[in-house]
């Protein structure tokens, strides 16, 4: 390397420089805000429109296998069913928990019906590659649509995941399934507390684990899972289904068990979501019952 | 005025390739894993016009890819993953013209340095989900993705690439 100008040296110094920067200020980011963060905002700014066009673009294609899979449904037809009938089961123990809850929150008279909310939809538009070993979406409602970091993310089936960041017309949403998330579970036959943490797999069979508060409640195979919700519905709102325990298994040293949860969203095909822009009711009642015991 | 027009090619040449990643080869992903598009065009990039340029070309790339929704780690990781990928590509290169399988070689060598460093970043700064059974799983099967797609998209970048900076590399 002797004929190797030493601009050259430099040059790649400069840049080597100016990525330990970047790496080094974004990962000393306090309390979720990061110094990077205005540069996020542009280039998601910019890129967010692309991507949503290129995605609306190639709809017509990537619906056609699934025009195709239609002529597999009428064989399928019975699976389908009966899996419908698993469905129709799992909400009904749902329902029983959301029963549960509903009449335990009239007892205390601090929430009305958690069903007042306002709901944004919005498509899939980005998927966030296995390579990155984050489990994140980008979808076409932004900030101009109302939607907020910290807002609750669902499907018909369940809980997708909440709201990271925003730019105008495109929001990042965390999955559930992500192995930085962590949610507030309810089992719903016992009402039991715990969390549900992704494990951040990346494979097509996703599980979660979920571990409960008391050590000395017990979890069951079919158990359902919905969230308890945190203060002010954010960042998710209580009562929406996340998923189903498959398996239980001792914790280490013996403290409780730790169950695996199959999740009733499907991540690998994910395409309409919503965003629960506001829960008027839930947050209102709550803070005029704060401002009633002041 | 040459040179901002040829920046601002490699740019709309780095949006394309990130859209590309992110929007459409999704839905072409084994088990998650999607065609490392950005990482061939910084590889086709430094197979082109050297280390510098593949350096320069894998630090732009990789910044956008950092920033660009749905991404969620910390920033830096791909940049400095991509520009490591564009530097020793880059010095891997060796004569003017380079045989087929010399440029499979290199690329499915600069796929695995890429995933690895971000994947080995990923550790040392703690971030949440890097697992090792991942790494190992997600890696490999990466850079089989990456080095089938190298016939279809190297050769067109490649290509791009001399449109773009037409004469002998400057750098």
């Amino acid at each position: 390397m002797h004929d190797e100008p030493p601009r050259s040296r430099v040059f790649i110094a400069v840049l080597l420089l100016a990525t330990l920067t970047i790496l080094t200020l974004d990962a000393k980011r306090s309390d979720g805000h990061s110094p990077v963060d205005p540069m996020r905002t542009l280039v998601a700014t910019m890129l967010g429109p692309t991507e949503d066009a290129t995605a609306a673009l190639l709809r017509p294609i990537t619906d056609l296998p699934a025009h195709f899979r239609r002529v597999d449904d009428l064989r399928n037809e019975n699976d389908q069913l009966s899996r419908q009938n698993a469905g129709l089961r799992t909400e009904l123990r749902t329902a029983a928990a959301n029963q549960n809850r509903t009449a335990e929150l009239h007892r205390i008279g601090a929430f009305g019906d958690a069903k007042d909310f306002t709901i944004v939809p919005a498509q899939v538009i980005g998927l966030g590659p296995a390579q990155s070993f984050t489990r994140t979406v980008t979808i076409d409602a932004g900030a101009d649509d109302g939607v907020k970091p910290d807002q609750t993310v669902l499907n018909g089936e369940g809980l997708v995941g909440r709201v990271i960041s925003t730019s105008a017309t495109t929001a990042t949403v965390l999955l559930i399934v992500d192995g930085d998330s962590t949610v507030g579970g309810r089992l719903g036959p016992s009402m039991e507390l715990g969390f549900v943490r992704g494990d951040g797999s990346v494979s097509g069979d996703t599980r979660l684990t979920f571990s409960l508060v008391d050590d000395t409640a017990g979890m069951r195979r079919g158990d359902t899972i919905v969230t308890w919700g945190s203060q002010n519905g954010a960042p998710y709102l209580p009562g929406i289904p996340i998923g189903q325990v498959t398996t239980v298994r001792a914790a280490q040293a013996n403290l409780g068990e730790i169950g695996s949860v199959a999740p009733f969203v499907d991540f690998s095909s994910l395409d309409v979501v919503g965003i629960v822009t506001r829960a008027d009711a839930a947050t209102s009642a709550h803070a005029t019952t704060q401002a009633g015991a002041r | 005025m040459k040179a901002v027009a040829r920046c601002l090619s490699v740019g709309v040449l780095i949006v394309v390739a990130v859209t590309l990643q992110v929007s459409v080869f999704d839905h072409f992903s084994l088990d998650g894993v999607v065609p490392d598009l950005v990482m061939l065009m910084v590889i086709a990039a430094a197979l082109s016009r050297g280390a510098d340029y593949g350096a320069f070309v894998g630090f732009a790339a990789g910044l956008v890819l950092d920033l660009a929704p749905p991404a969620d780690h910390v920033a830096g990781r791909w940049t400095l993953a991509m520009l490591l990928v564009g530097y020793l590509t880059g010095l891997a290169r060796g004569d003017a013209r380079p045989a087929p399988l010399a440029t499979v070689l290199t690329v499915a060598a600069g796929v695995f340095v890429g995933n690895s460093v971000f994947a080995l970043t990923g550790f040392a700064l703690g971030e949440p989900g890097v697992h090792v059974a991942d790494v190992v799983r997600v890696v490999p099967l990466a850079v089989c993705y990456d080095v089938a797609l190298t016939p279809l998209v190297v050769p067109l970048v490649l290509l791009l690439f001399r449109r773009i900076e037409p004469g002998p590399p400057r750098w």
